[in-house]
């Protein structure tokens, strides 16, 4: 954003202090995350950079941190991990397929009561988490499901379908509803119409909302932290145990994993929305 | 066309209006079946319990079902004098099965909390009902202690009758209803929730405009850069709004520790001495400072979706027109960019009020916000009723905000990424 030359002097120190201050801010957003990369090939047992790191020593960094992740004696992040993603990946197909059949019925300009239906499907997203814990253990409780897999999963799916709900919406709202007309014009029944036209069209949609529910699943404490067993560990219960009782470098060591992880569905998040976005370009 | 009715009609005889009122309500129950399925998820097992959290909070049935008999037989009392014989033989028969299957402490506690020294008088009788002869029960129990005279200890029965109540809400705020049935605060020194209350709001506020006065400037950035730079600096932050909440709340522990970097850089620029670094952990400044971090990015993103649709060539305009740019950025820019501070705000604002996790962690005694206070009804405790009553205040709150937010600035749709 190069200034234009007759620029006044004092609008230009200004926009420089703009820019110092938006430097600022993004390096508060992003530095902390790089703290924890470093510091998680530490050799020490210490959370601080030992003497030997700010001298770039090999000796002072090691996989030992991962090592003890994997192979570790009592090892609980094995089982977390398997949780984790079993119960995050279950819980985003149910997202998903409830949560897009939710938004083909919305989106459809004969819905009734809508408003109000719209409230009640995102309502998950609104109600701050804590309380959506408490009520989904008082179910869950009473269903005999608590400290089950089940139950956390159908808990996850309460709280991803609103992501779906939203994102499908917004991609159905460029979608030209005469396509789907000229299939069922051409004799294509209303199922090989949503698999062959309406489905590739929204793809993009219900992809990045199911990322939504899958992050939220595989991030989520607060409603796992009451529903949840010992058989039932997750890596965020894992975590929670953790940091509350002692900070440990192998925590560092699963934490960078986690931002791998974050990198890649980031990755794949704008690449759909770029996609979509072409999509939305033809159409137009 | 039909020439006796003059209404126009389809190829099977059925007029043209009907048929199509007919397919408008097929189109209406299909996509109807469409959301029902997800509709009655919700409603099953998140609506229903929400609303179930309602009926315990406001449940007190505990008392009434351990003295069924003598809440029967207080029915035709009026309360001014003592009650009869009927009413004393019957809390006498309740109170012996209560003894007999060990649950009387629970009665003793309860009964203890609508009147002081219950608990006392009614261990006494515990010890000596054994040694009851039948008949003239109401001599017997007034003789084991005198208190039995007292006619107020039977009103405090009384009024435990009815089998729901709002106390736990008084509670909430650091209330309770006395003997008399008024309503008191408790004493000073037991006020706890009200200040849990205030530092929820008080934390939920300042942390919504730390996060505008930092995302406005780089929204505004992101908004106005060309997009191969603006897409990159966009990674900045949607990265850490793709991280797990834990890994960014871990970090802030490693950096905001005694011995930790920023201390060190503290110390470094001679801010500090090195044997006095501050404590920037287990309190609020820890808790502000990571909160921060980790909502900016949900005010960032509806800020720059806003300032994204709005044309450069509008400043330009106001410039053109003689106004400095600063009085350009507030009559024209700034103006424009209030649905997306609007939305941003309510967003941040929200998620900070019923936030969790990282007040637990790094906030301390000092730190903790009233969902602490929830999970700990919920986990420690289990006085759920208690927790139910605090987690329904705190929902109508979060709908009251809402709904004000709906009237001032109206929901459009909610933005994501």
């Amino acid at each position: 954003m190069a200034l234009p030359k007759y620029t006044e002097p004092h609008y230009r120190i200004w926009h420089y202090f703009y820019l110092l201050i938006c430097g600022c801010v993004f390096f508060f957003l992003i530095a902390p995350l790089f703290v924890i990369f470093p510091l998680s090939f530490n050799a020490e047992e210490f959370l601080v950079f030992s003497d030997g790191m700010k001298r770039l020593d090999p000796d002072a960094f090691s996989l030992r941190w991962y090592k003890d992740m994997i192979y570790g004696t009592k090892n609980p992040w094995g089982l977390a991990a398997r949780n984790s993603f079993i119960i995050a990946i279950f819980a985003t197909l149910g997202s998903i397929i409830l949560g897009t059949l939710a938004a083909l019925g919305l989106s459809s300009r004969h819905m009734p009561y809508k408003g109000l239906i719209m409230a009640i499907l995102i309502s998950p997203m609104i109600v701050p988490l804590i309380i959506s814990g408490v009520a989904i253990f008082f179910f869950m409780a009473k269903v005999g499901l608590a400290a089950t897999h089940l139950g956390i999963i159908l808990a996850h799916i309460i709280l991803g379908t609103p992501f779906v709900v939203i994102t499908v919406t917004a991609t159905l709202s460029g979608f030209d509803h005469s396509i789907t007309r000229a299939a069922s014009s051409l004799g294509s029944s209303p199922y090989n119409t949503f698999m062959k036209i309406t489905l590739p069209l929204i793809l993009p949609g219900v992809i990045s909302g199911g990322l939504f529910a899958f992050v939220t699943s595989f991030d989520e404490v607060v409603v796992v932290l009451f529903l949840a067993g010992l058989d039932n560990t997750t890596i965020p219960i894992q975590m929670w145990t953790g940091l509350r009782e002692q900070l440990s470098p192998t925590i560092l060591a699963v934490a960078t994993c986690l931002i791998i992880l974050s990198v890649l569905i980031l990755l794949t998040a704008e690449l759909l929305r770029r996609r979509s976005e072409r999509l939305r370009g033809i159409n137009r | 066309m039909s020439s006796e009715t003059g209404k126009i009609l389809t190829t099977d005889g059925i007029p043209l209006e009907e048929s199509l009122k007919q397919a408008e309500k097929k189109n209406k129950i299909k996509a109807f079946l469409l959301v029902a399925p997800l509709l009655l998820f919700l409603i099953i097992t998140y609506m229903i319990p929400i609303g179930d959290m309602f009926s315990r909070s406001i449940d007190d049935k505990m008392v009434t079902n351990m003295l069924p008999k003598t809440y029967k037989a207080m029915e035709n009392w009026d309360g001014k004098e003592l009650p009869s014989e009927e009413v004393f033989e019957a809390f006498y028969l309740d109170y012996k099965i209560l003894v007999k299957n060990k649950t009387a402490g629970k009665l003793q506690t309860q009964l203890n909390y609508e009147k002081n020294g219950f608990k006392s008088v009614l261990k006494k009788l515990a010890r000596k009902q054994k040694k009851f002869e039948e008949g003239n029960y109401k001599e017997q129990i007034m003789k084991v202690h005198k208190r039995w005279r007292n006619v107020e200890y039977w009103r405090a029965i009384k009024r435990r009758a009815p089998s729901y109540t709002y106390s736990k809400y008084l509670k909430g705020v650091d209330m309770y209803s006395n003997e008399d049935g008024k309503i008191v605060q408790v004493s000073e020194d037991r006020r706890i929730h009200r200040i849990l209350w205030i530092r929820t709001v008080e934390v939920a506020f300042f942390v919504t405009l730390f996060c505008f006065l930092m995302a406005y400037p780089i929204a505004h950035l992101l908004a106005t850069l060309p997009m191969k730079y603006s897409n990159l600096l966009m990674i900045c932050v949607l990265l850490p709004f793709w991280t797990s909440l834990l890994v960014r709340t871990a970090s802030w522990m490693i950096l905001l520790q005694q011995q930790g970097i920023v201390n060190d850089f503290f110390v470094w620029t001679g801010l500090v001495a090195d044997d006095n670094r501050p404590e920037m952990m287990y309190n609020k400044t820890g808790t502000y400072v990571a909160m921060t971090q980790i909502l900016l990015p949900f005010m960032v993103l509806p800020l720059y979706s806003v300032m994204k649709t709005i044309s450069p060539s509008l400043m330009r305009a106001g410039k053109s027109l003689g106004a400095t740019p600063a009085v350009a950025f507030f009559k024209v820019y700034f103006p424009l960019t209030i649905p997306g501070i609007g939305a941003g705000c309510l967003l941040v604002f929200i998620l900070a009020i019923g936030y969790y996790i990282t007040p637990a962690l790094v906030g301390g005694a000092s730190g903790t916000l009233i969902s602490n206070q929830i999970a700990y009804h919920m986990k420690s405790t289990l006085d759920w009723s208690f927790a139910s009553a605090m987690g329904l205040m705190l929902l109508t709150g979060v709908l009251a905000i809402y709904w004000i937010y709906n009237k001032l600035v109206g929901v459009d749709n909610i933005k994501l990424g």
